[in-house]
């Protein structure tokens, strides 16, 4: 038998964050250090994975099979494809810097890292899920949370509301997928004579292409709220804001990519013809976020706020890449949701060195700030460019594939979609320009110091990553093509 | 099924039952015999001798196939063995909570109320004969009312009393009104027998009778439009047997609502369900609606087990081995998540003498652990996995999806995100408020308590993962009924 990573990943979180609780409450330090290490070993064995992925047998690797209850067909049934391994990488990168980032809290740490270990072992458990109602039971996992991360160590004035706000989108828009999931099953039943969950079996279960065209909207909407697509967006801005740094690295880095990836793997994947026939209008959404987003963020006096709705538009390209449902459309999806994941967890992290030094998010008011905090400069500007799809980063291997692909498929929306290359690229200049140079604001004299070394190792992680992404783009876009054929395949080889 | 004659081995069914009138007797004996600083441990008496009795169940109990007993008084089958382990657990660890508040604890007759309350239950699960559910139904039901007000210097505890005894009695009689037109039509007192005579009813006659039992049933069960007395019953009694109340109680009348229906009545089975079903929602979404503004814990726990039989009765609408093996999941799971809530509840008011959510403020500071359990059982109340609410729903959900129910499941699900509200609400005190006053105080938690919220919430997170063994066992008692 080979060894269980996948499941090791999976639960390495949880067990940490249970043990975790175990430490007493004034030994604060022990606790971090404690969760440092659960966060470095998960890391490590996440890209360790991601190496191992053998991208010229593709399909799924790493698989787990246990049955769990199998009077109804559920089983604990687990492993990666292309499309997920680099997010279940990102999710080890997220959590890992994460947990460096976080090192300054001091309101009850260990309950802290015991939640977020536990929302982490949600995402690990719905990247490598491969049975339905597995793939609920852990997405779920990771929605509540949140509401204990951003109503207690939130930022106070928003905190209670972003938070119910957030958890019960989230939960509404879950619960909803269920539905049709649950429809699915029982459908997939009476066609086959098999109760599954299995969504490898489910995928070839026939289902007739009224009923899919019935629920896919659901399904896929369903997930997407956590996607963030238009409309139902509003929670993610408003929880952004509000989290803790850690976790808006979390939430906008790894929770989205959730959404969107469920959203794939349950709505495209299993609903092909659904997704033919409402794709034609779900682009459209898209195309809001993609646009509206841009503006929204450029307009924003809050640095945190731009950071949020930029999220919101470059979510939207995810969504519009699958939307294309071509070759190319989908790849630069699929990158483009590991690229915005370590870039947003980079922002998010530059964006809290800064404001619990200067206790302010206002742009307007601050200025200069590269001249004490140089690490957090180089690595915005870094993700800045990504940001903006410049040559040479991550953003433009992920980017311009969703645009050739938005081309062939709708080339009048890849035309209007282009203008938020433009807004992005204003908004994210704006920001460099008026917070991290020009004169330091008096008023921080002597307030703003460099960051911590473990703040600078983080960034240095992300950074190098979006780095390596951008100048040798065949370290991650072959592994994803190969999941992206099978959607295809999926899809009658569209 | 024939009647057979009376056999020694008839006794074994009888096993918990003998056993609890065993434990009983014993109470009342040392009662007796120790003075009021020893009576405490009336409680580890009693909590003990369930546990046995809920071993010699177990070993000695077991059903081989479904067979009436008894002069077919009672039905011997899976269903009936499951919950009566399910009434056993729930007596054991009430006893346990019950056990350091003074004015119940210390008294040897509330071990015996509930002793000789969880003996009608067991015999409310496996009645199979008119005669016998009606006593059965009594037997469970008068301790209660007595435990309800058991604090007699207490006003709403007196009123909780009062007030269950009164609309206890008033559905027990319309009850038993369609018991004795039932009896009066068919000329027989056995279940299977006025099954049998059914077809000669006229459709209004026979409708007419299961409108009036499910009056006595849906009392038991706090379905809307029968649900009114939860609130105050449960906001005045003594805090673990409110939990008491709306855990075994509410089973126990699953139990004979699932049994009747589906002996009695599968002839109309054109007309009931829908009738459920809607019972069944507007349980759900008027328990939710009110529990949201409500400022007293014990107040929203009671308007959130209105909601919660409405859910639990998605799963019966089905009216398939499925559907009703959802149910017994459903209350099992509710069963350890409700006991844990309301355990949390009694130890926080042992101490701090107020059931106002606003109090709870930074509990979580206060008393980690505590707060804790809390979390565990407010979140599978929302059903959150890995906690066992969340199985529970998605299995009620899945089998009323698959009888076509699906307005009742979406409206299951819009019920389980106003749920969730004020669960969070709950936890946001909890958690996230903090109280300078309190924050450095003492919260003690003694023993007993402490071994019965471990072990409820142990209980929550074993059975959300590793559901299988209560799913099958589910599955066997649910086969007895088809």
């Amino acid at each position: 038998m080979q060894f269980p990573i996948l499941s090791v990943i999976v639960f390495t979180p949880l067990v940490a964050g249970m043990l975790l609780l175990f430490i007493p409450a004034d030994r604060k330090q022990e606790a971090r250090v404690a969760a440092l290490a659960a966060g470095l070993f998960t890391f490590a064995m996440s890209v360790w994975v991601y190496f191992s992925y053998d991208a010229a047998a593709a399909g799924y690797q790493f698989v787990e099979k246990y049955s769990w209850l199998p009077a109804l067909g559920i089983s604990y049934h687990v492993g990666v494809d292309g499309i997920s391994a680099p997010l279940v990488m990102l999710t080890g990168l997220v959590m890992f810097t994460g947990v460096l980032i976080s090192w300054g809290i001091d309101d009850r740490p260990r309950e802290f890292f015991a939640f977020l270990f536990i929302l982490a072992t949600g995402v690990f458990g719905v990247f490598v899920s491969l049975d339905l109602f597995m793939l609920f039971f852990f997405y779920e996992i990771a929605v509540f949370p949140m509401y204990l991360l951003i109503s207690i160590w939130g930022w106070k004035q928003t905190r209670e509301y972003a938070a119910m706000k957030l958890t019960l989108y989230l939960f509404v828009g879950s619960v909803i997928a269920l539905v049709g999931a649950l429809a699915m099953y029982w459908t997939a039943y009476q066609n086959t004579g098999i109760l599954t969950f299995d969504m490898l079996q489910l995928e070839k279960a026939g289902f007739s292409a009224t009923f899919q065209q019935i629920w896919f909207p659901f399904v896929f909407l369903g997930f997407a709220v956590l996607g963030g697509i238009w409309p139902f967006h509003n929670w993610s801005p408003d929880g952004h804001v509000a989290a803790p740094t850690a976790v808006s690295m979390f939430h906008a880095g790894v929770l989205m990519k959730l959404g969107a990836f469920a959203a794939l793997r349950v709505g495209i994947m299993l609903l092909p013809e659904g997704a033919k026939l409402h794709m034609n209008w779900i682009i459209l959404l898209a195309l809001v976020n993609v646009v509206y987003g841009a503006f929204i963020a450029s307009i924003q006096r809050d640095f945190k706020y731009v950071i949020g709705f930029s999220s919101v538009s470059h979510m939207g390209l995810v969504m519009m890449g699958f939307a294309t449902l071509t070759h190319d459309g989908m790849v630069g999806a699929g990158v483009q949701m590991f690229s915005h994941g370590a870039m947003t967890a980079l922002f998010f992290a530059v964006v809290g060195m800064v404001y619990d030094q200067a206790h302010t998010r206002d742009i307007p008011r601050l200025g200069g700030v590269s001249k004490v905090m140089l690490w957090p400069t180089i690595a915005f500007i870094v993700g800045g460019l990504v940001s903006m799809g410049m040559p040479g980063f991550s953003g433009f291997v992920a980017e311009f594939p969703i645009f050739m692909g938005v081309w062939q498929s709708h080339p009048w929306i890849a035309l209007v979609a282009v203008i938020s290359i433009v807004v992005t690229a204003s908004y994210i200049i704006r920001i460099i320009r008026s917070v991290f140079f020009g004169d330091l604001p008096a008023e921080f004299d002597g307030h703003l110091h460099d960051v911590r070394v473990l703040d600078k190792i983080a960034l240095g992680v992300l950074t190098v990553v979006l780095l390596v992404l951008g100048a040798y783009p065949p370290v991650m876009v072959p592994m994803v093509e190969t999941g992206v054929q099978h959607v295809l395949h999926l899809l009658g080889g569209a | 099924m024939n009647i057979p004659a009376f056999q020694p081995s008839m006794y074994l069914a009888l096993v918990p039952v003998i056993s609890l009138i065993v434990v009983a007797l014993l109470v009342l004996l040392f009662d007796a015999l120790w003075d009021e600083e020893k009576r405490r441990n009336l409680g580890w008496l009693t909590f003990g001798g369930i546990l046995l009795t809920m071993v010699l169940t177990a070993f000695l109990s077991a059903p081989a196939s479904p067979s009436l007993v008894w002069g077919g008084m009672l039905r011997h089958d899976w269903l009936s063995f499951t919950f009566a382990q399910i009434f056993l657990f729930g007596a054991a660890i009430t006893a346990l909570l019950s056990m350091d508040i003074p004015a119940l604890g210390r008294r040897g007759e509330a071990y015996i109320l509930m002793l000789v309350s969880t003996i009608g239950m067991i015999l409310m699960a496996s009645a199979a004969d008119i005669v016998m559910l009606f006593l059965a139904i009594e037997t469970t039901s008068i301790p209660l009312y007595i435990l309800a007000g058991f604090f007699g210097k207490d006003d709403k505890s007196t009123e909780a009393g009062f007030k269950y005894l009164l609309f206890g009695a008033m559905t027990s009689s319309v009850m038993l009104y369609g018991l004795s037109l039932l009896y009066g039509f068919a000329r027989t007192t056995s279940l299977e027998g006025v099954a049998a005579a059914l077809g000669n009813f006229s459709p209004g006659l026979a409708l007419g009778t299961l409108v009036l039992l499910l009056v006595g049933f849906g009392f038991k069960v706090s379905l809307f439009p029968l649900h009114f007395w939860a609130p105050d019953v449960y906001e005045g009694a003594p805090t673990p047997i409110a939990g008491f109340l709306s855990t075994a109680s509410k089973a126990a009348g699953f139990a004979v609502l699932m049994r009747v229906f589906l002996t009695v009545y599968p002839s109309l089975e054109g007309y009931w369900p829908m009738l459920i079903a809607i019972a069944a929602a507007f349980s759900m979404t008027v328990g939710n609606l009110l529990a949201i503004n409500q400022k007293n814990i014990k107040r929203m726990l009671a308007y959130s087990s209105i909601a919660h039989a409405g859910y639990a009765l998605v799963g019966f609408v089905a009216v398939s081995e499925l559907g009703v093996n959802s149910v017994v999941f459903y209350l099992g799971a509710y069963l350890l998540t409700n006991l844990a809530a309301f355990g949390a509840v009694a130890v926080f008011w042992r101490v701090t003498g107020t059931d106002a959510i606003a109090d709870y403020a930074g509990l979580s500071r206060r008393k980690p652990w505590l707060a804790l359990a809390m979390l565990a059982a407010f979140l599978s109340l929302a059903g959150m996995p890995p906690f066992g609410g969340f199985i529970a729903k998605v299995l009620v959900f899945a089998a009323a999806v698959q009888a076509g129910y699906i307005w009742l499941v979406v409206v299951g699900v819009l019920n389980s995100i106003v749920g969730l509200y004020y669960y969070l609400k709950v936890l946001n005190e909890v958690y996230h408020h903090r109280n300078e006053e309190t924050e450095g105080l003492p919260l003690p938690i003694t023993a007993p308590q402490g071994i019965a919220l471990v072990v409820l919430s142990l209980g929550i997170i074993l059975i959300g993962f590793l559901f299988t063994p209560f799913f099958n066992l589910g599955t066997v008692a649910a086969a007895a009924l088809f």
